[in-house]
This record gives structure tokens, sequence and C-alpha cells, in this order.
């Protein structure tokens, strides 16, 4: 089954006409609408957009964890249903049980994989490895820096080997430094996992030093507004001309619907009219 | 600069020495009725010397053993009821509004009842302490499961978790501290209904029919030996209770 897995690490995503509104008040509200677009086997794709555009209910839908949508979600064509293990996902906080041990709470990422103990031992402590927290695995969450936890939390979703990762801001926390530098460490596991990611994240700068592919999206309801191909070889230069021009490109796609209609855009990206959304220094 | 723990004990021994001192000063004046407020010295005589007053220590044993039958009792259903309704919305429906109902009527009122079903027996007092220790023990269960983080519990979906690992490596950890404190509650409401119930019931040996019996022979001396027994066995608990459940949760040390 382990063999099997390795063979086939890379899935691909296909989001068909999903649209998904809650109830408020009694009245329906609509979150998402009709959201479509396709992720390749082994792709990293980014879904960027202002705070409110439904981007982050958008992985819910992916997980699993909400089932109650309209449209399809298929996992290299199957409709999903609920989490399964080929799914991983990494949130905004690392979520970690602040009465496990490092190890204890990357080991659960195996739980359910019915692993023996010796197995559960060797790959946990190669995934320690692998996000470089050597010498942590006794260490709980509240001994750990704001990126060593996250970086716990990104080997606990990849024990189980899953073909997509769902990374929900997962550097959104983090301070400037801390934060370039976890986005070359995610790169170096994209690049060794061979594994297909589908990242949110309200960031121009890292979606396009990370991503293949930038869903732009926009608020009320969430909608794509445009798909942005990101043909640049890695490892990307953030000064150069040539990532500027394909960030002054995300963000004409995201300051068209500004003009059409949101006010919000421009509060979250307040560097915007000056052509560069740095936010992160 | 630290505090020192002695020091802490030390300026918390300050207050009750006054008290000593001036009951001391009290009698050897003779400023109050020496039936009332009995000397010290005699006071502290009666466990030991007085005919009446030796029954003291195995009215304590019995209270004791009585206080610990009923708070397993009644802590153990009160832990086994909080876990069901705090983890089972059909459960919380179901008898959620009864408990609630029931929680109000301060535990005495349940005194003539029980006296009523059990007679003045062991076994009335029994279910009386078992009372007193049931709700704080159910109510702090459920409010700790109620309250583990909805992120987490989520975290535990996305993984999978078998209902085994969520129980134990979620669930519990999560709801101890607030277990731990109903725990906490529940052994003191043991004792408070302990003495109550003694007290109330009569019949049978005791400290609480200890001190009533002392108060309808206006025995002063055997009533303040009584009341100062209770306050230690009940400063004694509360330093058992301490370091036994910081043992029990250890990681809270470090968050707070």
């Amino acid at each position: 089954m382990r063999a099997e897995a390795l063979l086939d690490t890379r899935s691909s995503l296909d989001i068909q006409a999903v649209s998904k509104s809650y109830r408020v008040d009694g009245k329906p509200r609509e979150i998402l609408r009709d959201i479509r677009f396709t992720v390749e086997p082994g792709e990293l794709v980014s879904v960027i957009g202002a705070s409110g555009c439904g981007k982050s209910t958008l992985l819910r839908l992916i997980i699993g964890l909400d089932t109650d949508y309209e449209g399809d979600i298929l996992l290299d064509g199957r409709s999903i249903d609920g989490p399964t293990a080929d799914r991983g996902i990494v949130f905004q906080e690392p979520r970690l049980f602040p009465w496990l041990s490092v190890e204890q709470n990357i080991a659960l990422g195996l739980d359910s994989s019915g692993a023996s103990p010796a197995e559960v031992k060797r790959i946990v402590t190669e995934h320690i490895e692998i996000v470089r927290l050597n010498g942590f695995a006794r260490a709980y969450p509240h001994q750990l820096s704001g990126g060593m936890a996250q970086r716990a939390a990104i080997a606990r979703a990849l024990v189980s080997r899953p073909k997509i990762l769902l990374l929900d801001e997962p550097l959104g926390a983090l301070d400037s430094q801390t934060r370039a530098y976890m986005q070359d460490e995610l790169l170096e596991i994209w690049r060794r996992e061979k594994i297909t990611i589908v990242m949110v994240t309200h960031d121009i700068e890292e979606a396009v030093y990370l991503s293949d592919k930038i869903v732009v999206m926009e608020p009320e309801p969430g909608r794509v507004c445009g798909i942005v191909s990101i043909d640049a070889p890695h490892p990307r230069r953030r000064g150069t001309s040539k990532f500027s021009a394909l960030k002054d490109r995300v963000l004409s796609v995201l300051v068209r619907t500004q003009s059409a209609a949101s006010a919000g855009l421009v509060r979250s990206h307040p560097a915007a009219q000056g052509g560069i959304a740095r936010r992160y220094g | 600069m630290p505090e020192n723990k002695y020091d802490v004990f030390l300026r918390g021994l300050a207050f009750p020495a006054v008290l000593v001192l001036a009951w001391i000063l009290v009698g050897q004046f003779g400023l109050i009725d020496p039936r009332l407020l009995v000397p010290v010295q005699r006071v502290i005589a009666v466990p030991f010397f007085d005919p009446d007053g030796r029954t003291i220590w195995l009215s304590l044993v019995t209270s004791l053993v009585r206080m610990v039958a009923g708070f397993l009792i009644g802590g153990g259903l009160g832990i086994l009821i909080g876990f069901v309704i705090g983890t089972s919305s059909l459960a919380n429906r179901l008898i959620g509004p009864s408990f609630t109902a029931v929680r109000q009527i301060t535990v005495f009122a349940w005194i003539p009842l029980l006296t009523a079903w059990f007679g003045n027996s062991d076994g009335a007092k029994l279910v009386f302490i078992a009372l007193s220790a049931f709700f704080p023990a159910a109510l702090n269960t459920q409010q700790g499961l109620r309250d583990v983080p909805i992120a987490l519990i989520e975290t535990s979906h996305v993984m999978r978790l078998s209902w085994r690992t969520h129980l134990f490596r979620l669930l519990l950890p999560s709801a101890l501290p607030s277990i731990a404190i109903g725990i906490e509650i529940a052994l003191i409401s043991a004792w408070i209904g302990t003495v109550g119930a003694e007290y109330a019931m009569g019949f049978g040996r005791g400290i609480g029919i200890f001190l009533a019996e002392g108060r309808e022979q206006f025995r002063m001396d055997i009533v303040l030996i009584g009341v100062v027994t209770l306050a230690l066995v009940g400063y004694g608990m509360n330093i058992v209770l301490r370091c036994g459940l910081r043992r029990l949760v250890p990681w809270q040390r470090q968050n707070s």
C-alpha cells in the first residue's frame, strides 16, 4: 500500500462550479460563486485575494471539513467525501496539541495509517529531519517559536504522505525573516516530496515566489477573477525586473476587480496603488 | 525578587497567630465568660484528657471514611454523566435540561427527602454526600469537554484520528484542568456535605454529630475543638489536592 502511494504521490484537483452560501439571520449569504479551476499533478497553486473572498472556506471544502456546497470537487477524477489520508492541511495557526511533544504531535498524522510503532517512529524521525526540527522531538509546543511550531504542523501533515497538501496562509503569522526562510523550506519539501500543493495566501510576493499558477479571487461573493501562470524556474530572485513584472501582472488582475467593486481590497493592500504590494518587507 | 515559599507560609500564619494571641489574652483577663469562650489551653486538652472529648478521634475517622466513600460514588458518577452530556449532543438534549433544573436545588433541601426515604441511617448520609459531590464533578467535566478548542477538534477530524486517540489525546487532556477543578470542588463539597449530613441527621458517629452533641450539652470546649478540626481537615485537603492536581496537569504550569 505504501509502495503504491510512493508511485502515485501526485494528484490532480478539479474544482467544478463550486458555490457555497450560509444562512445569516434567515437570509442566504453567498460566500463562493461558481469557482472553477484545475490543479495539475505536482503543481503548486496559490489562491490569492482580499480577506472575505472565501479562500479559506474553499480550502475547508477541499479538505472535507464542510460538505455542504454545490458543484463538484474532484480529486483524481473522484468526488471527495469528508477528510481522507490523501489530503493534508496546514492551518494558519500550528494547531499542535499542547500536551503532546513534537514527536507525539507529528505521530498523530499516522494514527489512521495502521503503521506499526517502529514504523511510526522511523517516519516521524525522518520528517523531523525534513522540517529541520532535529533535537526538538521531545519539546512541547510552548517551548517552540512560531516558525518551529508551524514546521512541526507541516511535518504532521506530511507524514501520511498525502497526494495533495493544502496550506491555509501557513506563514501568515510569522515575521518576515522566518517567512522568507520558510518559503524556501516549503519549496524544498515540495521538490523532494513531489507533491501537489494548494496554498491560500494574501501576499502577492509570496504567491509569485512560490507558485506555478495563481488563482486570483475577489470578495462578496467569492469569485475567481483571473488565473495567472507563472512560468519562471526556481529559485526565483525577488529583486529582478522579471519578478516585478510578474507581480504587476497579478496586481493588475486584483486592481481591475478592485476598481469594479470593492474598497476592502485597497485597505488590505495599502501599497497596491504604488504598484508594489509588499506587506512583509 | 521571587518570593520564598517559606516566607509566604509564615506570612499566612501571622493572622491566625494574632487571633490565638487575642484568645489567650481574653481568657487571661476574663473579658468574656469562659463558658462561652473557653481558654485555649482547655480546648487543646479536650481531645486528650476529656472522656467526652476523646471520642473526637473516632468521630473524625468515621467522617473521613464517610466523606471518601460519598466522594468516590458521587464524584465518579458526576464525571461519568458530565462526560456523556459533554460529548454527546443527543444526551445533552435529553438529560441536560433536567440536570440544570435539579442542580438549582440547594443540596441541603434534599435532607428531608433523603431521611424520609432512607431514615437517619448511614445510607441517607452517604447518598447526601454523593449528591453534594456529584454536581460540581459533573458540571466541570461537561464544561471542560464543551471547551475543547474547535480548531483542535477540526484538526482531529482532518487527521481522521480513531475515537480512542481522539479521546485520550484530545478530549481528556484538554478537559483535564476543568475536570481537576471539578474534583477539587467535589471533594470540598463532600466534606461540607459530610459534616452537614451528620449535624442535621444525627445518629451514629461523626465529627458533625460530635459538634451537635457539644452544642446540646453546652460544651463550648468540644464545639470549639470540633470547629478547629474542621478547619484543619479543610486546609489539609487543600494541600493534598493542590499537589495531586498539579501533577495531573503539568503542562498548565508553563502556560500560565
